[in-house]
């Protein structure tokens, strides 16, 4: 190992051998230098697979506690625009995967070219990731505790907007009527006394297995902790989107530099370390695809 | 920049324009890994103080329970100076975040890692020198929402387990003050990943030549798994982390479970799981705890050897005992959980693995004092707390073993016995190896030594007062008195515990005070020390080599390394010297370059 990654036997008697401009003062040579970078994006790419394998890790587990959640739950999402976003990220991976060619054969032009495709195709991404959150909080598809989505509107006015606006799309199909599930979102008066607070409970439970029994039964309503699928939908795709924007602010970073010529085959580094961590980007997309919105 | 470096001689920067930097660019927004090791260590000694403080706070609580505090009481004047109980959690709760989060691990990993693994493998800098600046600078965020966290009462323990830490009204520091705990250990968390990524990248790959794997120096070894561990497991906590803020703020009741009403406030949806918080937690806070050692035993091994004039007794084990400990580490977080609610087959097999590491650890104790054996001691301060380590690494390593047995921690399960070994490990062992390292490379930081009398005037006060703050915590774990109770002296049979805790608060009182001493001996010696030379301790690795402290690029030209790391008492050593210096290009043994 120490053969490959040990710098070459140091030049400074001469001290004139030349630089390339964007070599750092403590790096002994180019190669070190973009090794180092390489091995560093690298390592900070397996901190992103851990970091998202916590998440993933709650997936897991409330998928094997409550598989009913997600059989339910992802009847609410557009499979259609899914799949257009996971082609439009592939999409943004090859002008990506371009990019680092460009940058490496010194094409300027082309290589400005890919990096402004990539920045269309994130910005497109978000653009549809935005229709889907407010679609679905305008519903009331949201995390567990604020969770306000009413199959069947008739019996609770307040919420009738939502209700006739939404579900002609076909999302309603998973949706049948929940009374008992909506009490439960519905909290009474606030219990002063002991006594109060021991019935409201108590009725709270009662809801809970009601509704838990018709899960199991297999009837259309939807189960108690239907909730709990969008909090893992939001975080997950949260966090992942959050992920494209700080890729869309690399990306613009390397566009600057590359419009000014800084790149060549001399010096890539920073395009390929960026396209590297846009590749980690997508690639965890594929996994949220299929795990979200293509579950059975 | 370029005048003293002497390796990029004149050549001209692109960046260029930069020929005496300012101020800022230099003690403040430094990228010089020497200067943000020093920032560390300044930073992590003020919040060693401030942790101090609590713990005071808490000791005195347990001796005089509502007896106004001196001092301290007066931050809570508006309650006569008692410390109220919320007030009480509080301290316990801020005491273990500061020492964890900006105490032991940043000045481990971010102030002596940053400092030596580029001058002891031979490197100008840093690979990534920004991202080094930034690590350090993302601390300063974490402290203040630390300090908000504290003014607010964060009280959920530094566990912050749900549901006691996720449900607003749960208690009465369960509200803003768990969100702002909750971003700071986010923050702190972001910067240890930056310094891991960095070291681990740096190691790898900025060596001197000469400089293979097996010629590192064990306190390299250390660093580099100590940065593999936490790059691999505290993405786990951030995950975590930003699970239970979203739950607090988005609502998303991840570990909340269902049907759970606290305090008459409405019933909560939940249908999570609270236990998950504790898994994802220890995944990474239970590495963490070696995170917080192995840089402090690598470094040990360092002083040793220079100390007793011997070469490090098993070289190679003791990396390999470390990678063991390290890879032992990722699957042993359970032993956290046993009375949490866990399938006795899945305890059973935690048991194991963690008593398995007794192996490792045990290796290194006896390395350590086969080190000793028959070398040529020499008992200044550097010593002293080295073998102050090795013995209370000890003591704290025989309680751990009892707590990994499953019926045994069903029983200790949070009693002082637990605070007491860990203490033991992380005071004992940590801080005393760090105390060590702070006189051994004083002169490499600074270019004068650090006072040898209150040195020792210091470690003695500090090991006495020490062992008998902690030691007593075996005896009260064993006569049941829980951890985190403000008035243990409620119930009538832990009434006779009292006049044993007055002595643990006033030996805690003697060694909080004892460390100004240190801190005096610090500063003053940074600018009124006697002048060091470039090698006062006569030690062979790569950053003796350097001028002290040394300029920015470190060495005067890149060095050769041509020897292993540990090579004391050579008889065919030259000069007069005991000892070869890594980069002594004279005498038999060639290097096989290549």
């Amino acid at each position: 190992m120490s053969a490959v990654t040990e710098p070459a036997t140091h030049d400074h008697g001469d001290g004139h051998h030349a630089h390339h401009p964007f070599q750092a003062h403590h790096f002994e040579t180019m190669e070190q230098q973009y090794d180092s970078g390489k091995l560093g994006i690298w390592l900070f790419l397996i901190t992103e697979v851990m970091f998202f394998s916590g998440l993933f890790t709650a997936y897991a587990i409330f998928r094997s506690y409550h598989p009913e959640i997600f059989v339910a739950g992802h009847h609410f999402l557009d499979k259609t625009l899914g799949a257009a976003n996971t082609v439009v990220l592939l999409f943004s991976s090859l002008t990506m995967a371009w990019a680092v060619r460009c940058a490496q054969l010194g094409q300027r032009k082309g290589l400005i070219l890919c990096l402004v495709l990539t920045l269309a195709c994130a910005g497109t991404f978000m653009v549809v990731k935005y229709f889907e959150y407010s679609h679905k909080i305008h519903l009331g598809l949201v995390p567990a505790r604020y969770f306000s989505f009413v199959p069947g509107s008739e019996h609770h006015g307040h919420e009738g907007e939502h209700g006739d606006a939404k579900h002609s799309d076909g999302h309603a199909d998973a949706a049948g009527h929940a009374d008992a599930h909506a009490t439960t979102h519905d909290p009474a008066a606030t219990p002063d006394t002991l006594d109060s607070t021991t019935a409201a409970q108590e009725s709270a439970l009662l809801v809970h297995d009601q509704v838990e029994k018709a899960a199991i039964e297999g009837k259309d309503e939807l189960p108690y902790r239907i909730g709990l699928f969008f909090s893992i939908y939001y975080c997950l795709t949260g966090l992942h989107g959050i992920h494209i924007i700080a890729g869309m602010i690399a990306i613009s970073w390397i566009l600057r530099r590359s419009i000014r010529g800084d790149f060549g085959p001399q010096y890539f580094g920073p395009v390929d370390y960026v396209g590297l961590y846009w590749h980690l980007v997508d690639l965890i997309w594929v996994f949220l695809f299929p795990l979200l919105y293509l579950i059975q | 920049m370029s005048a003293v470096t002497g390796m990029t001689g004149s050549v001209d920067h692109a960046a260029g324009a930069h020929a005496a930097p300012g101020f800022l660019s230099r003690y403040v927004f430094s990228r010089d890994h020497k200067v943000i090791g020093i920032q560390f260590m300044f930073t992590t000694l003020l919040m060693l103080f401030v942790g101090g403080a609590l713990a005071l706070g808490i000791r005195w609580q347990l001796a005089y329970p509502w007896e106004p505090m001196p001092l301290l009481g007066n931050a809570f004047a508006d309650e006569g100076g008692q410390i109220p109980p919320e007030t009480y959690t509080m301290l316990l709760t801020m005491h273990g975040t500061i020492m964890v989060f900006l105490v032991i691990i940043p000045i481990l990993a971010g102030g002596f890692g940053n400092l030596l693994i580029p001058l002891q493998i031979g490197a100008e800098d840093m690979a990534f020198p920004t991202l080094n600046m930034l690590s350090y600078w993302f601390m300063w965020p974490a402290i203040v929402f630390f300090m908000l966290a504290m003014h607010a009462g964060a009280a959920a323990g530094w566990t912050a387990y749900p549901v006691l830490a996720v449900l607003p009204q749960a208690a009465p520091g369960s509200g803003v003050a768990q969100t702002y705990w909750l971003l700071g250990v986010t923050l702190v968390g972001i910067s240890s990943l930056m310094g891991a990524v960095n070291y681990m990248t740096t190691i790898i790959n900025m060596r001197a030549p000469g400089m293979t794997l097996f010629r590192m120096p064990l306190t390299i070894w250390a660093m580099f798994i100590t940065a593999i561990l936490q790059a691999f497991a505290l993405p786990m906590l951030t995950a975590a982390g930003l699970m239970q803020i979203s739950d607090r703020t988005l609502g998303t009741c991840f570990f909340i479970p269902a049907g759970i009403i606290v305090n008459n406030a409405d019933p909560t949806v939940g249908g999570g799981q609270p236990l998950l918080w504790q898994h994802l937690f220890w995944f990474y806070s239970h590495p963490a705890v070696y995170i917080m050692l192995l840089p402090v035993m690598g470094m040990v091994s360092d002083m040793l050897a220079c100390m007793c004039r011997k070469p490090v007794f098993g070289y190679k084990p003791m990396i390999h005992s470390m990678g063991a400990i390290a890879g032992l580490g990722f699957i042993v977080w359970g032993h956290h959980m046993f009375i949490s609610g866990m399938n006795p087959m899945l305890g059973m097999a935690f048991m194991i693995s963690t008593i398995l590491i007794a192996l490792p650890s045990a290796v290194k104790t006896f390395n350590w004092i086969g080190t000793m054996w028959g070398g040529r001691l020499q008992f200044n301060t550097v010593m002293l707390n080295c073998v102050a380590f090795v013995s209370m690494f000890v003591v704290g390593g025989l309680s751990g073993i009892f707590m990994a047995a499953v019926p045994v921690d069903v029983f200790f399960h949070d009693t002082y016995f637990i605070v007491a070994h860990f203490h033991y490990v992380l005071f004992g062992a940590t801080l005393f190896g760090v105390y060590g390292a702070l006189h051994f490379w004083f002169p490499k930081m600074f270019g004068r030594m650090m006072s040898e009398f209150w040195g020792k005037i210091h470690f003695f006060i500090t090991f006495i007062a020490f062992n008998l703050t902690f030691f007593p915590m075996h005896l009260l774990g064993m006569q049941g008195m829980p951890r985190r109770l403000a008035d243990p002296y409620h119930y009538s049979y832990l009434e006779h515990l009292l006049p044993l805790n007055q002595v643990m608060t006033w030996a805690a009182i003697v060694m909080g005070f004892a460390q100004i001493i240190l801190f005096l001996n610090f500063v003053i010696s940074s600018f009124a020390g006697r002048k060091a030379g470039r090698n006062p301790w006569n030690a062979n690795g790569l950053e003796w080599i350097a001028p002290s402290p040394p300029p920015h690029g470190n060495f005067d030209v890149t060095p050769v390394v041509y020897r292993g790391p540990y090579e004391y008492s050579a008889p065919d050593a030259p000069d007069g010297q005991d000892y070869w210096l890594q980069s002594d290009e004279r005498g038999g043994q060639m290097a096989e370059r290549h």
